[in-house]
């Protein structure tokens, strides 16, 4: 006498049977998804994370020409330089003593892969820890000062090991670092606003 | 009075074995120490090299161990995470010991695992039918990797945040989703205090809780086609009327046994690290590394700890930083496909041709020489022996199928032959 109970392979309905398993799975990973989309999305930068490294606005209406200033962005020091006409002139003069003159290693963002290094010549930004260990450079614009030679054209100079840097932060050739000073990504607001942190498309 | 303490020791036994039996039916004891250990029957001609597996166990233990109570003392917070390394170095009792034991632990780990998949390309027990306890092993390999990454991070000392910065930066060099991955992995836009947190998460639980189910896994798959032996030929072709391999003998006691005088040498050399060099001059713990962390102050030279400049080696080998990582990836990938790229007809070096023998040969010397290289800093000659070790290592492996076919092997024996 056959058990009833017992399910019956070859009567049962295949196509029912894998229609089920179908719509089973398909609800199932939907729910996996679901699920692993918090937990995705618990390792991206915290809202804490997110202020504290937010985009920082710049006043640069009060920086006379030649005058430069730091401000702080992602723990990292950010020099603005209001550029002089001598200085962006002598960018040029410069350009056969420098180890990267035209800015081929990414130490940029593209819209600075010029020979300013800058959005506009009279502005120049960048990250200002020098590329060898780190320390701070000093800027220093003026031309032959007594301390650095009849030679020094005017830019920066990293007391620590000797780095030397151009007014639009190309390292020198034959000094400790080897490359040029890391610009931000920054966009102008208006004329006399920055912001540092925000990349922008070609100016 | 003599029979009163008979009786009573036999009813004792009585006991335990009636205890022993109440297990047995619902927990598969007896079988599994049966399966795996009295009657696991292992080749008799297992020589030196059969010690690094059971070694790489004993170091799993060693550092789960002194992780877990090491992590009673650690702070994985940027503002306390370096003085607390310090704490337990001068403060907790004993706690340099068991901070010296973990720190040396984890490059011993590395030591007796390279010499273990140096063993298993020795004597082929990559090939079929072990593919899968080669591949379980390079994932552990992989895991092992991640570990000791995630780890380093943890004393938050110079060498720690910026090795960490070197290679989380790595992910940048993917495109379009590069930078959000790399993000995504921090935590924040550079090493902070976030990514500290999480890597003491991932180092202290997820990582070992994935190696502990992979290392089930390489002994469950080793156990179920047997151990491979320097001479690479099959024991259970020949079986005695049990059905026990005539050249087998069984795991315990016989290997056991064996394995504790391995452990006790071992035992011997990691002390002598611990307690004379437990920096290794600079190899185990790099001196930048005393140094607190300092985002704002790089090191003058970056290397990763040794383990892993073989491959820093061949990253750094590479000008363009894209294809560095790839290239670099590949170096571990290809180790993966091994079991399909020899073929040749036998399985162990004793019985392998001289091309062979001179392209392990190389292989060994170019993985030496890259890890050298990793070390040092990349001027313009390093970065050229750097490229040519690199070409080596790839031959080794892609030139394989051809080779392997090539080389003419000496006639295998059909059972496992004894030497000394």
């Amino acid at each position: 006498m056959a058990d009833e109970s017992v399910i019956d392979d070859e009567k049962a309905d295949e196509g029912r049977r894998h229609f089920l398993a179908l719509a089973t799975g398909v609800v199932g990973a939907v729910g996996v998804a679901a699920v692993a989309t918090p937990f995705v999305s618990y390792f991206r930068p915290s809202a804490r994370a997110k202020a504290l490294g937010a985009a920082v606005e710049v006043d640069i209406s009060k920086l006379e020409p030649g005058a430069m200033i730091s401000v702080e962005w992602r723990g990292k020091p950010i020099f603005i330089v209001n550029r002089t006409e001598e200085a962006i002139e002598q960018l040029q003069a410069v350009e056969d003593q420098l180890a990267d003159p035209e800015s081929e290693k990414e130490q940029q963002p593209d819209f600075a892969a010029n020979r300013y290094r800058s959005l506009r010549p009279g502005v120049f930004v960048a990250i200002g820890s020098c590329t060898h260990l780190g320390c701070a450079p000093k800027y220093r614009p003026e031309v032959a000062p007594a301390d650095l030679g009849p030679d020094w054209a005017g830019g920066f100079f990293c007391p620590c090991h000797g780095s030397k840097f151009d007014l639009a932060g190309r390292v020198y050739a034959g000094v400790p670092a080897n490359l040029n000073l890391a610009v931000p990504p920054y966009r102008f607001l208006s004329d006399t606003t920055l912001i540092i942190g925000e990349n922008t498309e070609a100016a | 009075m003599a029979n009163g303490q008979t009786d009573t020791l036999g009813r004792i036994g009585e006991r335990v074995s009636a205890l022993g039996d109440w297990v047995n039916a619902r927990f598969p004891a007896d079988k599994m120490w049966k399966e795996h250990a009295s009657e696991y029957y292992a080749p008799k001609n297992f020589n030196f090299w059969y010690y690094f597996g059971v070694l790489s166990l004993v170091v799993l233990v060693l550092q789960i161990v002194t992780g877990i109570v090491l992590a009673m003392n650690y702070k994985p917070s940027a503002a306390e995470a370096f003085a607390s390394v310090e704490y337990i170095m001068r403060d907790v009792p004993w706690g340099w010991l068991i901070r010296y034991m973990h720190a040396a632990g984890a490059s011993f780990f590395f030591i007796v695992v390279y010499l273990h998949m140096f063993r298993g390309l020795m004597y082929g027990s990559y090939r079929k039918p072990r593919e899968l306890i080669w591949i379980i092993g390079m994932l552990i390999y992989v895991a092992l990797m991640a570990e000791a990454f995630m780890g380093y991070l943890l004393p938050w000392g110079q060498m720690s945040y910026w090795g960490a910065q070197v290679i989380v930066s790595l992910f940048g060099a993917i495109p379009f989703i590069g930078e959000g991955l790399s993000e995504w992995i921090r935590g924040d836009y550079f090493i902070s205090d976030i990514t500290l947190n999480r890597f003491f998460s991932f180092h202290v639980i997820a990582v070992p809780l994935v190696l502990l189910g992979l290392v089930a896994m390489h002994i469950l798959a080793l156990h179920e086609v047997g151990s491979n032996n320097p001479d690479g030929v099959d024991i259970k072709k020949h079986k005695d009327a049990n059905g026990k391999p005539l050249d087998g003998i069984a795991f315990h006691p016989y290997y056991t046994v064996k394995d504790l005088v391995g452990i006790a040498g071992f035992a011997i050399i990691f002390s002598a690290v611990v307690f004379f060099a437990p920096e290794f001059f600079g190899l185990f713990l790099e001196h930048a590394n005393f140094e607190p962390a300092d985002p704002l102050k790089t090191p003058e030279h970056i290397a990763p700890v040794w383990y892993f400049t073989p491959f820093y080696a061949i990253l750094r080998a590479v000008p363009d930083k894209l294809a560095g990582v790839v290239i670099m990836g590949l170096a571990i990938v290809v180790m993966f496909l091994l079991p399909w790229l020899d073929r040749s007809p036998v399985r162990s070096i004793r019985y392998k041709g001289w091309i062979f023998k001179t392209a392990l040969a190389i292989f060994v010397i170019s993985f030496i020489a890259l890890g050298y290289l990793g070390l040092q800093p990349a001027t313009t000659l390093f970065v050229w022996l750097a490229r040519l070790f690199s070409l080596l290592y790839f031959a080794f492996f892609l030139l394989m199928p051809f080779y392997s076919k090539w080389d003419t092997p000496k006639p295998v024996p059909d059972r496992v032959t004894h030497h000394g």
